[in-house]
């Protein structure tokens, strides 16, 4: 038993040594220097500003842009209250609700009923209503997107065939017909808008 | 169930099950010590570590070998999580984790587990991730491994003492499978958007006016390993459902390549070991038919949406997109999900807790079934021997004659220690759960009311024993109850199997090898396929049947009948 201590003890302080500090730093290194837009978190820049992360969805509320997917996330306030921080990225997760959890059904009810009054009667796409995985979610469905499309060409005085364009234009579909889904980026989709009108 | 649903399985277990083939016989070369590229820096590390590569151990010392490496582990990676405060990389100044939660994630990365009491973002530093948690996804996966590779050489030939050298084994794991792939797979994930730097998390301006803090790290290359080695701790708290771990749909047709395919390579492997492959392929066959009908099943569970919502006025179309990523939809939700726990994989794209009751129970059952679909890498082998030797069992019970597997009598040592590892399993999973929800911590510690908070505790053990690490994520898992006990539970599904498997190894390896006669009952054709899964179905999943009925079942009948809790 003790014959193994030496072995054992310096197989691991090797591998720690190699592969968590030397292999993770020559590998940061590398990628700073030949992707560095990937390595620092796909960030957007509008005007020298960062505005955001191409990948991580961000709140927008009102009639002038496009809503992103609810957000479960959480924190809490300066006197300790729970509060919702939807698309705080330096948290993450779901709501973790389960299939009968009547929580979920009540905020899913008044998201359906506010969802019918800003855009109209017709059918409500699952993902505008339930919350995403990570919380972070950046994209929406093409539905989605197109349900949303018209309010929007109203509150902000564009042709609604226009928008719709823009939806259109932006979308990504599935590859192959087989691999992902047909969806929108709502940050890249309000980026646009924004450059199109202002708020 | 859409055809491109379906399609979309097709394509995924395809892409790994072809590649297991040419991986597998790659191995099995490695395990022969043919594999040599890199014979100077393996010669260097035996000299720094004082190992002699010659040194060739019997089952018990490869076993007291193997603890004690994961001892020395354990109390580093303890040591790192307490003190991670003091040490470099620690942009964000996290404090130094709590004794029981370090306990628990030292538990957890030591066994292969990767479960996560803990969020990342906030509770665990760059350096400790780096220094502490990948090394270990390095060392428990090939860990795994090399026991594989003990348990294939004892049925190489008769009479033999030794099964090997643990160090040596490693050390070629890891430098000849594990880091190579891993290596070329960071880059793809880099170049697909995981980031992979030391800065702080950035605070922007948003477009809409706000702010917002981005989390971010080095995480590339553990994300790389995350997935090939089954390990399965994420860098964020969202798993691979965050758009860092998991940018896009062809990341996650990727991911899900990386942590299926050495779990399928290693039945390969073990047909080209022993020099019968359609004995390695029947072991295939009957992994990968339980892990696609398990696909299946839960991608019909989650396309066919919650009745609830459909009845609230969401459309029924694509299906429950409750905790579901929108650029994955439900079948590259579902696909990744099973596979994760077809392996023993803690990661997740989507929030198992939040499927519907049967999409929620085909992953808890496919842990249930001792993860051997294809399982971890290296236990989900030996763990489908130690199903074989009790299917052979069972046949030879029928006819009357001395089991044998691959010419190995398996007599009653074998079988003992077999059953042993089985049912510590069960023990821990219905006891752990059982308990707990006789507690009032327990009870606290659900997120759910109903028959979903009984599910809740059930998958929590039961991916804590089975070494998986996913979670129904409303279990507030980090009490003291649950990080001691779930710890407990996850040394004890590693080693009270690893132990006994290197015991019925040793003991097979000394006995002599039999040659094929026509009374030896086959064990590479259709039929043993169907024994085998048979066995597993029973010894391993119909010991849940009852929890498993009371939880999501009852949930599934619940829910048809518009029940909330």
């Amino acid at each position: 038993m003790l014959r193994e201590i030496r072995p054992a003890l310096s197989l691991v302080l090797l591998f720690t040594l190699i592969l968590g500090v030397a292999l993770p730093a020559a590998f940061t290194g590398l990628a700073q220097a030949v992707f560095p837009f990937q390595a620092n978190g796909s960030l957007l820049e509008r005007n020298g500003q960062i505005i955001g992360s191409a990948l991580i969805g961000q709140n927008f509320a009102g009639p002038t842009w496009f809503t992103p997917r609810p957000s479960a996330l959480s924190g809490t306030d300066a006197k300790g209250k729970t509060i919702a921080t939807p698309y705080d990225a330096s948290e993450s997760g779901g709501s973790s609700s389960g299939p009968t959890n009547a929580g979920m059904f009540g905020n899913v009810k008044s998201r359906i009923a506010a969802y019918l009054k800003a855009y109209g009667p017709g059918p409500v796409p699952d993902d505008a209503v339930t919350t995403s995985g990570s919380g972070l979610d950046p994209d929406i469905s093409l539905e989605n997107a197109l349900r949303q499309a018209p309010a929007i060409a109203i509150a902000r005085k564009l042709p609604p065939a226009t928008v719709t364009a823009l939806v259109n234009r932006l979308a990504a579909h599935r590859l192959l017909g087989v691999i992902g889904t047909d969806h929108v980026n709502v940050l890249k989709l309000n980026l646009a808008l924004s450059r199109m009108s202002a708020p | 169930m859409t055809t491109y649903g379906i399609l979309y399985i097709g394509l995924a277990l395809i892409l790994v099950l072809g590649s297991a083939f040419p991986l597998g016989a790659y191995m099995a070369r490695l395990f022969e010590g043919k594999i040599r590229l890199l014979a100077p820096v393996e010669t260097g590390i035996y000299r720094i570590c004082g190992i002699d590569p010659a040194r060739q151990m019997g089952w018990a010392s490869y076993a007291i070998a193997l603890l004690m490496l994961s001892v020395v582990h354990f109390g580093l990676l303890y040591a790192i999580l307490r003190l991670q405060y003091y040490l470099p990389f620690n942009p964000q100044h996290i404090a130094g984790m709590a004794p029981m939660l370090a306990f628990n994630t030292a538990a957890s990365f030591t066994t292969n587990t990767n479960w996560q009491a803990y969020a990342p973002e906030s509770m665990i530093s760059n350096g400790a991730q780096m220094f502490g948690l990948v090394v270990h996804m390095f060392i428990s996966a090939a860990a795994g491994i090399a026991v594989a590779a003990a348990l294939m050489r004892a049925f190489v030939s008769g009479g033999l003492k030794t099964l090997g050298n643990v160090y040596v084994d490693i050390v070629r794991i890891t430098l000849y499978l594990l880091l190579p792939v891993a290596l070329v797979a960071a880059v793809v994930l880099l170049i697909a958007g995981i980031p992979m730097t030391f800065d702080a998390f950035p605070t922007v301006h948003t477009l809409a006016g706000g702010t917002q803090t981005i989390g971010r790290g080095p995480l590339a290359l553990q994300e790389a390993i995350k997935e090939l080695g089954t390990n399965g701790g994420g860098f964020f708290n969202a798993n691979s459902s965050h758009p860092f771990e998991n940018p896009n749909a062809l990341t996650n047709l990727f991911e899900i390549w990386l942590l299926l395919v050495i779990g399928f390579a290693l039945p390969i492997a073990f047909g080209h070991m022993v020099g019968r492959k359609r004995e390695g392929i029947a072991l295939f066959a009957a992994m990968a038919l339980i892990l696609g009908l398990a696909m299946v099943g839960d991608y019909a569970a989650e396309a066919a949406n919650n009745p609830i919502l459909v009845h609230a006025g969401v459309m029924a179309k694509p299906g429950n997109m409750v905790g579901k990523e929108m650029r994955f939809g439900i079948a590259q939700s579902t696909t990744f999900n099973t596979a994760a726990t077809g392996t023993s994989t803690g990661a997740v794209n989507s929030v198992t807790d939040s499927y519907t009751p049967l999409g929620g129970l085909i992953p808890m059952f496919l842990m249930q079934l001792d993860e051997v679909a294809p399982g971890g890498v290296g236990s989900g082998l030996y763990g489908m021997v130690l199903f074989a030797l009790l299917a052979v069992f069972v046949a030879g019970l029928m006819v009357g004659r001395t089991p044998e597997y691959l010419g190995k009598k398996v007599q009653s040592r074998e079988i003992k220690l077999a059953m042993l590892a089985v049912l510590i399993q069960t023990m821990f999973i219905l006891a752990g759960a059982g308990f707990s929800l006789l507690t009032k911590s327990g009870l606290g510690s659900l997120d759910n009311a109903g028959p979903h908070g009984l599910t809740e505790m059930l998958y929590g053990w039961t991916s804590a024993t089975e070494n998986n690490g996913s979670a129904f994520a409303g279990l507030s898992a980090n009490t003291p109850l649950l990080d001691y006990g779930l710890g407990l539970a996850m040394l004890f599904g590693r080693f009270a199997v690893l132990i006994p498997v290197l015991a019925i190894a040793g003991s097979l390896a000394l006995k002599p090898k039999l040659p094929q006669s026509t009374g030896t009952f086959p064990t590479d054709g259709p039929l043993f396929v169907g024994l085998l899964i048979g066995v597993i179905i029973i010894l391993g999943g119909l010991q849940f049947m009852p929890a498993d009925t009371l939880g999501p079942l009852a949930e599934h009948y619940l829910m048809l009948a518009g029940k909330t809790f």
